[in-house]
């Protein structure tokens, strides 16, 4: 593919999702110019990668080079949130009534969402970005999360329930202060 | 469908990803559990709450442009890199070729450079044997007096070969005679040392082409070579190295 040509058609398919991997790098490294770096620097991978694309889902290919690069990106600023494993197989305790939680995420402003999504642990912020911002299918997060099928649900369910836990944190503190 | 197993499916009944016989009996279950209800609307009110606070990160527009900018980079020195890996691909293998084959040249040239010494040197042995096969061959001018012996190869020879003699020094001169070695006409003077006979053979070479003496054996002869003043000398003799090599130290010195 001579150079020109390349280049137009890769702005063609990739450029268009610069928003969705700004926003994906945005909430992973929650800098801003961190996070430009880490979308520039993936752009010029996926550009270095893009005889491998053959025309399939270009956001969900250049979501998954972000979600890389920004781990990457953290690994070598050693971010101490890569140390902290997940492991998919325990189980929080069950809380069957959510009703108190439903109301104080109703009583939550955006500022105190935008803050308990950042205090998410990595793993569950991720998963939560692409389903709640980016809309995404739990096949689509599987590939840019390089997840199973299953787990990309249990990570969902635990991922809103540890939400839901910060912003009561949060809606208590308010109110007792 | 149980509290638990709903429970575990609520997420994937919020995000439309449950199949359609699971679909009906979460909502079935729903109807009749106040408790998994409350669990959906927390999770739906949720999700509105997260859609509406505008969370979404837009990239800055300087962003575009700076990818922009370093994608046209980037194509370029792929070009670049393309163009170099493979049309300058064989002038690059042509060059390394010359200059290998220049570098195997300039190894192999000082080895050719001996191995014309080496005929030259068999040609000499030859010549000093054939010499002493035959009083008669011994020399064309047979004289002690280098005046007579140097005189005889004018007209003969297109150069002037020195002749001295060196009688007071334990080796006299017998004579000289033509010769043809190394594809010309060249001198030969032939000494005496009691009762070994020496050949010196002389012609003129390139000037540049000076160079100390080299010793080596040949069937039991000695011979030195070196080259002085545009000329080549020759001298072998039966004689021992020792001798021979202070003979060769009276010629030099003489010229």
């Amino acid at each position: 593919m001579p150079g020109q040509n390349k280049l137009a058609s890769f702005e063609t398919a990739v450029l268009p999702h610069l928003d969705a991997a700004y926003n994906l790098a945005r909430w992973l490294t929650r800098n801003d110019a961190d996070a430009e770096d880490v979308v520039q620097e993936a752009y010029l991978r996926a550009f270095r990668f893009f005889g491998g694309f053959h025309g399939e889902d270009g956001r969900a290919w250049l979501l998954g080079i972000v979600r890389n690069t920004s781990y990457t990106w953290m690994q070598r600023n050693r971010s101490p949130e890569l140390n902290m494993a997940l492991d998919d197989e325990t189980h929080e305790p069950e809380s069957h009534d959510l009703n108190p939680e439903a109301l104080l995420v109703q009583k939550a402003d955006a500022q105190m969402l935008r803050q308990a999504v950042e205090e998410l642990p990595l793993e569950f912020r991720e998963v939560l970005v692409l389903r709640e911002l980016d809309e995404m299918s739990y096949k689509q997060i599987a590939v840019v999360a390089d997840l199973p099928l299953g787990t990309v649900m249990s990570r969902l369910a635990r991922a809103r329930r540890r939400l839901q836990q910060i912003l009561a944190g949060h809606t208590q503190t308010e109110v007792l202060s | 469908m149980s509290c638990q197993t709903t429970q575990e499916f609520i997420h994937a009944y919020v995000d439309g990803e449950l199949d359609l016989a699971r679909t009906l009996e979460v909502e079935q279950h729903m109807q009749e559990c106040q408790a998994c209800a409350n669990a959906y609307r927390s999770q739906t009110a949720l999700r509105s709450a997260l859609k509406e606070s505008s969370l979404y990160q837009s990239a800055p527009a300087r962003l575009e442009k700076r990818i922009r900018s370093s994608l046209r980079r980037e194509a370029k020195s792929e070009v670049g890199r393309r163009l170099f890996g493979w049309r300058w691909l064989p002038v690059g293998v042509s060059l390394a070729f010359v200059l290998l084959m220049a570098f195997v040249i300039w190894r192999a040239a000082p080895g050719l450079r001996r191995s014309g010494d080496e005929i030259v040197a068999q040609e000499i042995v030859s010549n000093h044997v054939r010499s002493l096969q035959l009083e008669s061959h011994r020399a064309d001018v047979i004289s002690s007096d280098q005046h007579t012996v140097k005189p005889w190869f004018d007209g003969k020879l297109d150069f002037a070969p020195p002749v001295r003699d060196f009688a007071s020094q334990g080796f006299p001169l017998i004579g000289g005679r033509l010769e043809y070695l190394d594809n010309r006409s060249v001198a030969a003077l032939i000494y005496q040392r009691q009762k070994h006979y020496i050949n010196l053979y002389i012609w003129p070479v390139d000037q540049s082409n000076a160079g100390g003496e080299i010793a080596t054996k040949r069937q039991g002869y000695n011979l030195l070579h070196w080259t002085s003043s545009g000329m080549t000398y020759w001298t072998v003799s039966d004689l021992n190295g020792v001798e021979l090599h202070e003979f060769a130290r009276l010629v030099q010195e003489a010229q």
